[in-house]
């Protein structure tokens, strides 16, 4: 089996998809002849024609307004938002078209369209390549939400959102593209090569949405993260040396509540780690959902490890960024507690 | 501070507000078919001075006149006559409903009838539109049925839309009408989109999109030009500039800068501006960006120049921001009464046979909205609440299982 990294992996979803069905798309910015800033399109439009995979002016919201239109014509539009700082121009088309449209129209219309977006930081891109605006997308009714932390789950979880009738927003860890990153900055780069999370099968397949991953099973205390945070989490486990359950999410829209709940029960402890701002971050919501429906197996409160309530600062990026340290601190008081 | 003028800020006032005669001598109307007519296939660069003009085939006689001329036949003129009536009444009748309390909303059409009607006869059934929401004329001209239009509005049990959307708001797929929603604008990129799907698959239906003079300072209008010249998208993008948006006179949209049908110029596509109260130049001027559509030669921008002759809505009282006699003053007049000229005209209609008319639509939504009433008003009759939980994504997730479940059904 192939190793890809986690750019392959997406790369080797859009082909496999372009190939499988003649009404998926894809446009944005940069996406076509070139390939895409980060290269996730390189190739598709040599390989598939310029119709499959072309630019779009730099208008997110444009861009997602005609991928709606195109997906209440029939077709299966995959459309890239440079990154996912700049997606707020496209936000009106998400909340207002694509998010209700099938409810408002009683199933006549709907929007089958996937919106990938590069998000998170670690890589020193300042407040407009930085953030992680995934709970204003959790928040709205209508969308779903995935967020992949491997090679193998990012081609799975992309087909899967592309075959999806419903709108779904794809964050793509840019940080995790070429390799694993634990927060522990000054070390050097690891690649995904020999990782077994990067083998990727050429063909196709999915990894369903809504089915977070135990990524290691613990009894002491469960750790809620997805995206790069949950190669930080396993690095602040073994930090903190503590029998923690990991969970990676996988998608935050749909939420897999049975495996949170089932894990909370059994460790009686949850540490929510995300790179967004804390202050109504998705974390908030897990910690409400956790606390209304494992209240009585509580033995400490529930603790949010996250990013500051400031806009993402450049030079300061590791003192914003809720590394292993921070994590394996906030285990231990959760444990002690 | 320098000797240079001191600046000034200019903020644009209507030319007159209540209590004032109302104005409209400002405005150039070119004579009825005086305005030359180019092959759907010449080329954008040798018609720019179309969005400066104003297409007008009827004249005050009711003469079809020039080039325009869509040369319809007796019947299609009459079918034209009675979408229009019809639509009228309904507006009449549904606005009273709210006055005696059986909805919660309604918006008229009234004095703008000839845009929507003469639009959805004049493209084709498996075309797609993309509306405002003072287009039911669309709906009534491809006799969708009147009582689900009035079941939607009571929002009551046979609602076709299941009680979930705000009065008016129509989505009728087999109709060709998109979608409506209360965000103007929004839709105009979706328009672009469609057709633009219909292109990638080589089919032949085309799309046309609408929004009114005043959101044309939304982004969304200037995207979806974007995306159509540049994807030379099979679609015809609308501005029905009505002069009013809510209490904002269109001055304040940049209607005293440029026709809204010269912001084609700047994207390379045809910008046809049209009196929007004439019938017959409203289905040529379609027609014509629907050939050029079909011909892959590309998107048009069509200015429908008219008057809102009402309220915004319901919430809303006209002659607190402007002369109670405007739209009596309205230069190009009533398109009901312009096209009933036009047929009597040419010997195809008579005082007594538009009396029948008026008749029969009266009737026909009188029996709709007493079918609707008997199914309920809104308040008196409503949906299942489960349908309150259906429909958010193909499959419910747990959250309205759990959540339909804590309310007992």
């Amino acid at each position: 089996m192939p190793s890809m990294n986690m750019i392959q992996a997406l790369n080797s979803a859009l082909d496999v998809a372009l190939t499988a069905d003649p009404d998926t798309l894809i446009f944005g910015e940069d996406v076509g002849y070139f390939g895409g800033v980060f290269r996730v399109t390189e190739g598709l439009q040599e390989k598939h024609g310029l119709t499959r995979c072309f630019d779009a002016p730099i208008s997110e919201g444009g861009i997602v307004s005609t991928a709606i239109g195109m997906g209440a014509y029939g077709l299966r539009p995959i459309v890239e938002i440079q990154f996912a700082d700049y997606i707020l121009p496209a936000y009106d088309q998400l909340v207002s078209e694509a998010a209700r449209l099938r409810y408002r129209s009683a199933g006549e219309f709907w929007a089958p369209i996937t919106v990938r977006a590069p998000y998170g930081g670690g890589i020193f891109g300042g407040q407009t390549h930085s953030q992680s605006p995934e709970a204003i997308f959790a928040h709205v009714t209508g969308l779903k939400t995935v967020i992949p932390s491997t090679p193998y789950d990012a081609k799975g979880l992309l087909l899967a959102a592309i075959e999806d009738d419903d709108p779904v927003i794809f964050l793509e860890p840019k940080r995790l593209y070429n390799g694993p990153f634990d927060g522990r900055h000054g070390q050097q780069l690891k690649t995904w090569a020999d990782d077994p999370r990067a083998h990727v099968p050429e063909a196709h397949y999915t990894v369903p949405l809504g089915k977070a991953a135990v990524v290691r099973e613990g009894q002491d205390v469960t750790v809620l993260a997805y995206g790069t945070m949950v190669h930080v989490a396993a690095a602040g486990i073994a930090e903190a040396a503590v029998d923690a359950e990991l969970i990676d999410l996988r998608s935050i829209v749909p939420l897999d509540i049975e495996t949170i709940t089932a894990s909370v029960k059994k460790t009686g402890r949850c540490i929510i780690l995300h790179e967004a701002s804390k202050f109504a971050g998705f974390g908030a919501e897990l910690s409400a959902l956790v606390q209304e429906r494992c209240f009585f197996h509580l033995e400490s409160p529930i603790e949010r490890v996250a990013g500051w309530d400031t806009p993402y600062p450049h030079a300061f990026e590791w003192d914003y960024f809720p590394g292993p340290a921070r994590l394996a601190r906030a285990l231990q008081r959760c444990l002690e507690a | 501070m320098s000797d240079a003028p001191r600046l000034q800020l200019h903020i644009p006032t209507p030319r007159a507000r209540p209590g004032d005669a109302p104005r409209f001598d400002h405005l150039e109307i070119p004579a009825a078919g005086a305005l030359r007519r180019p092959p759907p296939d010449a080329l954008e660069s040798e018609m720019r001075d179309l969005p400066y003009s104003l297409i007008r085939v009827l004249d005050d006689a009711g003469q079809a006149l020039g080039a325009w001329d869509p040369r319809l036949s007796p019947e299609q003129l009459r079918g034209g006559l009675r979408g229009m009536v019809l639509t009228r009444a309904f507006d009449n009748r549904l606005f009273q409903a709210h006055r005696h309390g059986k909805t919660s909303f309604y918006m008229k059409s009234t004095g703008e009838e000839a845009v929507a009607v003469a639009q959805s006869l004049a493209l084709g059934a498996r075309d797609m539109s993309f509306p405002t929401y003072r287009m039911v004329g669309w709906l009534i001209a491809r006799d969708y049925p009147l009582v689900d239009l009035v079941n939607q509005i009571f929002s009551n049990a046979s609602d076709p839309l299941k009680g979930r959307q705000l009065p008016i708001l129509y989505s009728a797929r087999d109709y060709g009408f998109y979608s409506l929603s209360g965000n103007v604008g929004s839709r105009f990129g979706a328009a672009v989109g469609w057709a633009m799907a219909s292109a990638f698959k080589g089919d032949d239906r085309i799309a046309i999109g609408h929004v009114g003079d005043g959101t044309t300072a939304e982004g969304d209008f200037h995207e979806a030009l974007t995306f159509a010249s540049v994807y030379r998208a099979p679609v015809i993008l609308c501005v029905t500039n009505n002069q009013w948006a809510i209490s904002t006179y269109s001055g304040v949209a940049g209607a005293e800068a440029a026709t809204f049908a010269a912001k084609a110029i700047a994207y390379g596509i045809p910008g046809l501006r049209v009196d929007g109260n004439d019938f017959l130049a409203v289905w040529a001027a379609t027609a014509w960006a629907a050939q050029r559509a079909r011909s892959n030669l590309g998107p048009t921008l069509i200015e429908l120049f008219t008057y809102r002759a009402g309220g915004h809505s319901t919430s809303d009282d006209p002659t607190k921001y402007r002369p109670a006699d405007e739209p009596q003053a309205w230069p190009l007049g009533d398109p009901i009464e312009r096209l009933a000229r036009h047929l009597t005209a040419i010997g195809e209609w008579d005082e007594a046979r538009g009396q029948a008319l008026t008749a029969v639509a009266d009737g026909l939504v009188r029996d709709a909205v007493k079918a609707g009433e008997t199914v309920g008003v809104l308040g008196k009759s409503k949906p299942s609440v489960k349908e309150m939980f259906e429909g958010v994504f193909r499959e419910p997730d747990w959250r309205v299982i759990e959540q339909r479940r804590e309310v007992g059904i």
